[in-house]
């Protein structure tokens, strides 16, 4: 790999991509109520500005041939111990600059949107300090040029999303819901510092470029534990089984924050990881199927508990539980997988972001509620959003010729040609995302109206809504801009590598069959849904998949009994441990050394005479021991 | 006179003057005592000075008396001062250092 260019011209700016974000959140943040007023639009003008320097630098990336894109700007030398050198420079290239358009774009429109929807909340100006928190972090994180660096960005995307999800601090459930996203993200946290460790230990550099370097000379052993812990790290991060179970949890912060969590920043994280560290995976051929297989896995699981969810947010949290598994899925399938899965993160990107932002449009109109049982025929009253929401909902289904049928056709197709199981799952997912995006489309905007007496359904603000459409547009053509004439795929290819899948079976075939599926899934939708009435209570005599689908296919209880129950036990023993015999025994040593003492007090009587006594004893049988020695 | 009765006599002197020590209970009485258990020591010196007829035991007995002056000069400002404070000078009743 040769020297990245320093950055210089147009791309010495790139420091400012994260700068302006981060002198948001410390204006806002620090500045308290003074800045009350105007907080909010600071918190839009700075992404918005982001989003500006990030345009610039992408026409001036794209006046440049493929191999000098990449620079590398560097800043100042953060630490330096002897061997052990951290810089804080930023690494921008085409998977960066994708991800930084993605994050920036997308984030702006949702900032725009969080004026309309966090209008007349107290704490908009602190909810836009996080927000903007969270933007700069995940743009720390996309654009460090070593693994240290990208560690700060995403222990701060994870600080960000526990502030936001715990935004609500009046209710009860937000307070737990931060929390248990804090901490099953910290288990994978401790991945990321495993491998950071480990890189360390066996490359002695953490930086991408050290690593990748030297990482084709190492045993096939280490590069396994590397890539290991790089997905135990985006398990955590983008809630993939087994650490999936804080996402369903999440819900609790804002809207906003769910779309900028689901959509932009956060669970996008570990497919950046995974595919940022393409040339150890390449290497890694157990780590990767191991990525392969958790992709299936949350992709299956995410979609039944989608299915199984009324509360629109909830169920919107499992389709992206199963959308990035589809991601996991095409990272792990090596360079024929890479290029679709960033394709399928930026699609997702706009879908799921307009899907979200209609999800909180509709609470907006119905007085916060989010159960879908109590929705329906909310089209007749909301015709922008349900206009926007439909349209990312054929988008996510994977309706030609939108978003999604470009994205995830092309990752089915190159699942395929890895292995006919892998494919099959991958195709029986599509059906599932169709039927359960179909199930919360015609629960909420068509069929009867089942609202309780108190809500006046009523159209969101401009604020509100111009995001969506622009996000709907994004959700139409996006696909199609991304990957016509290969577009994406030259762009990455010098990044991530990139080479075309081969099926058995021609990509048309493949796409048919893919399209079967959606259908079926949608009609069963249609018959369920749509031709009988949706009862407004839950129903109780229901399948067990069903009634495992809606306590999150048990994953809480998995956790309660095999991590935290043991955990207590232990810390109970400890406890026990501690209490009885470590301060047992120096106790013990106390008590003993003070009865000894309480014992020999008694000698000290204080008449004179027995002290008298004691030394003409003492004298005396002295004198008789020294009679006796001479004799 | 054979010198070592004098040996005999600061003997019985000494034994007297421990007993006193050990059983009287007016701190002057077991002063006198204790300098009766001096000067008995100060007779076997002497004593022993003679027998031998050296002038080691002679020397030694001054520095005796000597330190016992000087005892007495401090030991018997001490039991005043504590007569004075307690009106009593039985030793028994000085024993506030007990445990």
């Amino acid at each position: 790999m040769e020297q990245i260019a320093a950055a210089s011209g147009t791309s010495s700016l790139t420091w400012l991509l994260i700068a302006l974000p981060l002198l948001g959140a410390g204006v806002l943040l620090l500045g308290g109520r003074r800045t009350d007023r105007w907080g909010h639009l600071l918190g839009v003008a700075t992404v918005l500005g982001s989003f500006g320097v990030a345009l610039a630098l992408w026409l001036n990336m794209l006046s440049k041939p493929g191999e000098e894109r990449a620079v590398r700007q560097f800043l100042f030398t953060w630490l330096d111990l002897g061997r052990f050198q951290v810089d804080v420079a930023f690494q921008l290239d085409q998977l960066s600059m994708a991800f930084v358009l993605l994050i920036t774009g997308v984030g702006a429109l949702i900032h725009i949107y969080s004026i309309g929807y966090m209008h007349g909340d107290a704490g908009r100006r602190r909810f836009f300090g996080y927000l903007n928190l969270f933007v700069a972090s995940m743009l720390l994180l996309v654009l460090a040029d070593s693994y240290a660096l990208l560690y700060i960005g995403w222990e701060g995307v994870g600080l960000a999303s526990y502030l936001l999800i715990g935004y609500y601090q009046t209710r009860d459930t937000a307070g737990p819901a931060a929390k248990k996203a804090f901490v099953v993200n910290r288990v994978g946290d401790i991945g990321m510092a495993v491998a950071i460790m480990v890189m360390f230990a066996a490359f002695g550099s953490v930086t991408f470029q050290g690593v990748f370097e030297a990482a084709p000379e190492a045993s096939s052993g280490i590069l396994n534990a590397i890539g290991f812990a790089l997905l135990l790290a985006a398990c955590g991060k983008s809630a993939q089984f087994p650490l999936q179970s804080w996402l369903l949890d999440a819900m609790e912060g804002p809207t906003p924050v769910s779309a900028l969590i689901h959509a932009a920043t956060m669970v996008t994280a570990g497919i950046y990881l995974i595919a940022r560290s393409n040339p150890i995976f390449n290497l890694a051929p157990e780590a990767q199927m191991a990525v392969i297989v958790v992709g299936l896995i949350t992709l299956i699981i995410g979609g039944i508990i989608a299915s199984a969810k009324d509360d629109i947010k909830k169920a919107l949290a499992g389709s992206t539980m199963s959308q990035i598994g589809y991601m996991t899925l095409a990272v792990g399938l090596g360079p024929t997988g890479y290029v679709y899965g960033i394709a399928l993160l930026l699609a997702h990107g706009f879908f799921k972001a307009g899907l979200f932002l209609g999800a909180g449009s509709v609470m907006h109109g119905m007085n916060d509620q989010v159960n879908m049982r109590r929705f329906g025929g909310l089209r007749a009253v909301m015709m922008i959003t349900s206009a926007t929401f439909g349209l990312a909902y054929l988008a996510i289904i994977g309706i030609p010729p939108f978003a999604g049928f470009f994205t995830k056709d092309l990752v089915i197709e190159s699942a395929l040609a890895r292995n006919p199981i892998i494919g099959a799952v991958a195709i029986v997912g599509a059906g599932i995302t169709a039927f359960y995006m179909s199930r919360i489309f015609f629960m909420t905007f068509i069929g009867g109206k089942r609202w309780t007496d108190d809500v006046h359904p009523h159209e969101s603000p401009a604020t509100m809504t111009v995001p969506m459409v622009v996000l709907a547009f994004g959700s139409v053509f996006g696909g199609y801009l991304l990957m016509s004439n290969d577009r994406l795929e030259r762009w990455l290819e010098p990044v991530t590598g990139y080479v075309k899948p081969k099926p058995d079976l021609e990509p048309i075939v493949i796409t048919l069959i893919t399209l079967v599926f959606v259908l079926i899934g949608v009609a069963i939708a249609v018959v369920m849904y749509l031709r009988r009435p949706v009862p407004e209570a839950a129903p109780s005599k229901v399948s067990v998949l069903t009634y495992a689908a809606r306590r999150d296919l048990f994953g809480d209880a998995f956790n309660e009994a095999v991590f935290m129950r043991p955990g207590q036990w232990l810390t109970r023993s400890l406890v026990w441990f501690d209490n009885r015999v470590i301060d047992g025994a120096v106790n013990g040593l106390a008590a003993s050394l003070g009865g000894l003492s309480g014992r020999s007090r008694r000698i000290q009587t204080g008449y004179v005479r027995s002290y008298a006594l004691a030394m003409l004893v003492g004298a005396v049988l002295l004198i008789l021991s020294l009679l006796l020695v001479r004799l | 006179m054979n010198p070592i009765n004098y040996i005999y006599l600061s003997a019985v002197l000494f034994s007297i003057g421990a007993f006193g020590v050990l059983f009287r209970r007016n701190a002057i009485v077991v002063f006198m005592c204790i300098e009766l258990m001096l000067n008995a020591s100060n007779l076997a010196f002497v004593s022993f000075a003679r027998i031998n007829g050296t002038l080691d035991g002679q020397v030694v007995a001054f520095f005796v008396m000597v330190v016992a002056a000087a005892e007495v000069v401090i030991g018997l400002a001490i039991i005043m001062s504590i007569f004075s404070v307690r009106r009593s000078a039985s030793i028994d009743d000085a024993n506030l250092l007990r445990s």
